[in-house]
């Protein structure tokens, strides 16, 4: 946003003193008529989504209204559907998937920009780069030969021994379920992370190192207290492009799941997601009221990601007005 | 460089003239489970005609149904018979009906894996039901273990495993419930998905037999092919006549030819629960679909070449591949209906 509202107004009189019709034979006009139709197909794409997505559900908003929310039973053959349990494993999927690939990302990219030798830094930076490239199938498959058979018999016995009396580690050891979907989930989006607040990090002025070095902070402190601060903006977004993103994953998470559509306390249990039940069930969807019930899933899951979306802008906005935020760059 | 992006753009437009010119093309869409099936058959047949291209999209059943009432295919496929409505339905649209032809048979098979089990276990009718309504929970359950005398069965609880997609083999496992279990059939119904009571989906034939076999005290359905290719251990299956039958072509051909018999004319016929002493009873034929007229002549006799083929030359492919030939009954039954595609 700075760069381009720093830039419009000083070419502003330059282009406003020629006229439109030199401006047009200069190419010019022609440059910016084209990338302002590129720009304006983004917000078309946005509007024709949500209206098809509108359109093509108009029989199950009709029929169940605001249940269709409220309900969790999901019945093709009486035509009864319900969108709780997959708007539930939406969340919690989503949620551990962050809880674990923040801390994480975050702490790999403080390394990375602040206290690792350069040459360590590029060359780790080219596989975090070659993992946020893996397609998400991949992880799939890792996630069904490698992470399932490790939660059974490990880690899922491990967590019920020490927190066992927590209703979230209860339940049958399937392997599958919300707890292995959101580790997926995680290893998926950590690079992004990385990535991302890297580049911001990196991005910080050298002045703010050195200034904060020269009172008397240590490394540590002007990286945590000066560095990190100043950087937060971008690394709120990178942390939003990795929700986006374990939000809407299909392909890995329908893998390790259990495809079950029921809310359980338990993160032992077999879950759904909403991207998943779209993916498994929309092929063979035989009845009109069924495919409107999945595109109103589709629809449900925009309005999530553009609800999440906006609690992350105004985020980045109360954030970086309080402090020193990239907002006063 | 602009001279030979004219180059090519010419050669291209060349082909293309050429293509269009020698091949004539044909498209369908539609059922997953008879796809490899498919695939072979029309790689042989373009083998012996040339000139004629036939396109597959294994889209789904429900997909196939879709999109040859709409028009934009030539034919269908389906692991499913329409229904009424759907027949209905194509007939207010185009002004002529469509018909079923079987082209093979397949089968499901009740997989399962229980540590320090080897035996070949029987299950009969209710003990598949009450596992798949979650009434029966524990491997120990006198209805498992009371045909299978002298297993050591444990009591450990079972994992239900099933398909997560819609997909023709849960519409011939959930027939088969239907048929056998009235409260199946009030409380969950047959269909490409359904309402499970019970258990976790896999995504896939592959990934079900994958599951069972990762999961110990596992119970599922898969495909006959995929149990045999993953090497996962089925069971004999208690039919009609009361007799415990395995999964193989010998037996669902004779749970086809039990129905033949009164095989009606359009074809659209569950063979799931058939009678016969020797018939594997979750047996199912999978059809294609065609268009009773055409208005293009040269497609039309294009296909009904195929299916003839398919119905002589093109069974015996079909052992290859697992999938169980049409009784000859059925398959004279077809040949006198072809005439029906005008």
């Amino acid at each position: 946003m700075a760069t381009t509202t720093t830039t419009v107004p000083s070419a502003g009189p330059v282009a406003a003193s020629r006229s439109f019709l030199s401006r047009l034979r200069e190419g010019d006009e022609i440059a910016r008529m084209i990338t302002f139709l590129f720009a304006a197909s983004v917000v078309l794409v946005t509007v024709l989504l949500v209206f098809e997505l509108w359109q093509g559900s108009v029989l199950s908003r009709h029929k169940f209204g605001f249940n269709f929310f409220r309900t969790s039973v999901w019945d093709p053959i009486f035509e009864q559907f319900g969108a709780l349990p997959f708007i539930y494993g939406t969340l919690v999927t989503a949620t551990v998937s962050l809880l674990i690939a923040v801390p994480l990302g975050i702490g790999a990219a403080i390394f990375l920009a602040e206290l690792a030798p350069e040459r360590v830094s590029d060359t780790l930076e080219f596989f975090i780069d070659l993992l946020a490239a893996v397609p998400s199938v991949i992880y799939g498959v890792l996630g069904v030969f490698i992470v399932v058979p490790l939660m059974r018999q490990y880690i899922q016995p491990a967590l019920r021994h020490s927190f066992g009396f927590l209703p979230l580690f209860q339940g049958p050891d399937y392997g599958v379920g919300f707890l292995t979907a959101g580790i997926v989930l995680a290893i998926m989006v950590i690079p992004y992370i990385i990535s991302v607040s890297r580049e911001v990090l990196l991005s910080v002025p050298r002045d703010q190192r050195e200034a904060a070095l020269s009172l008397g902070a240590t490394r540590w402190e002007s990286t945590w207290k000066v560095v990190v601060p100043f950087a937060r903006a971008g690394i709120f977004g990178s942390v939003f492009l990795a929700l986006a993103r374990a939000l809407g994953e299909t392909m890995a998470v329908t893998m390790v799941i259990g495809n079950t559509p029921v809310i359980s306390a338990s993160l032992f249990s077999p879950g759904y997601s909403i991207a998943a039940v779209i993916a498994n069930e929309f092929t063979e969807a035989t009845g009109d009221l069924h495919t409107q019930s999945l595109i109103e899933l589709g629809l449900v899951l925009f309005i999530l990601t553009f609800i999440l979306n906006g609690v992350a802008r105004l985020l980045i906005v109360a954030t970086s007005k309080r402090g020193s935020g990239m907002g006063n760059v | 460089m602009k001279r030979i992006a004219g180059m090519l753009l010419v050669v291209l437009a060349v082909a293309g003239v050429l293509w269009a010119d020698s091949a004539l093309s044909i498209t369908g869409a539609g059922a997953t489970f008879p796809y490899p099936m498919y695939s072979k058959w029309f790689d042989e047949y373009h083998k012996k005609n040339a000139n004629l291209e036939i396109n597959y999209q294994s889209i789904g059943s429900g997909g196939g149904i879709k999109q040859v009432t709409e028009g934009t295919v030539d034919f269908g496929a389906t692991d499913g018979p329409m229904n009424d409505d759907q027949l209905k339905a194509y007939q207010d649209k185009h002004g002529f009906g469509i018909l079923h032809f079987p082209t093979v048979l397949g089968a499901d098979v009740p997989a399962y894996n229980i540590p320090g089990v080897t035996a070949e276990l029987n299950f009969t009718q209710d003990a598949i039901a009450g596992i798949f309504l979650g009434k029966i929970t524990k491997w120990n359950d006198p209805a498992i273990s009371g045909p299978n005398k002298g297993v050591n069965l444990p009591a450990n609880d079972i994992v239900v495993v099933h398909r997560s997609e819609g997909s023709g083999t849960t519409y011939i496992w959930t027939d088969y419930l239907s048929k056998v279990s009235e409260e199946w059939k009030t409380k969950v119904g047959k269909g490409a998905s359904v309402n499970w009571p019970v258990g976790l989906g896999a995504k896939g034939n592959e990934s079900v037999a994958g599951t069972i076999k990762n999961t110990p005290n596992s119970f599922g359905y898969v495909e006959l092919i995929y149990a045999i290719q993953n090497n996962v251990p089925y069971g004999r299956v208690k039919n009609s006549s009361g007799a415990f039958v395995k999964a193989n072509l010998a037996s669902v051909t004779a749970a086809a030819a039990g129905a033949a018999k009164n095989m009606p004319d359009d074809f659209r016929v569950s063979i799931t629960d058939a009678p016969g002493k020797t018939a594997y009873p979750i047996s199912s034929f999978t059809w294609l679909l065609v268009p009773a007229k055409f208005s293009d002549a040269t497609k039309r006799d294009a296909i009904k070449g195929f299916v003839k083929w398919m119905l002589a030359d093109g069974q015996n492919y079909t052992e290859a591949l697992s999938y169980a030939k049409l009784p000859k009954e059925v398959v004279a039954k077809e040949l006198k209906a072809l005439n029906n595609v005008q």
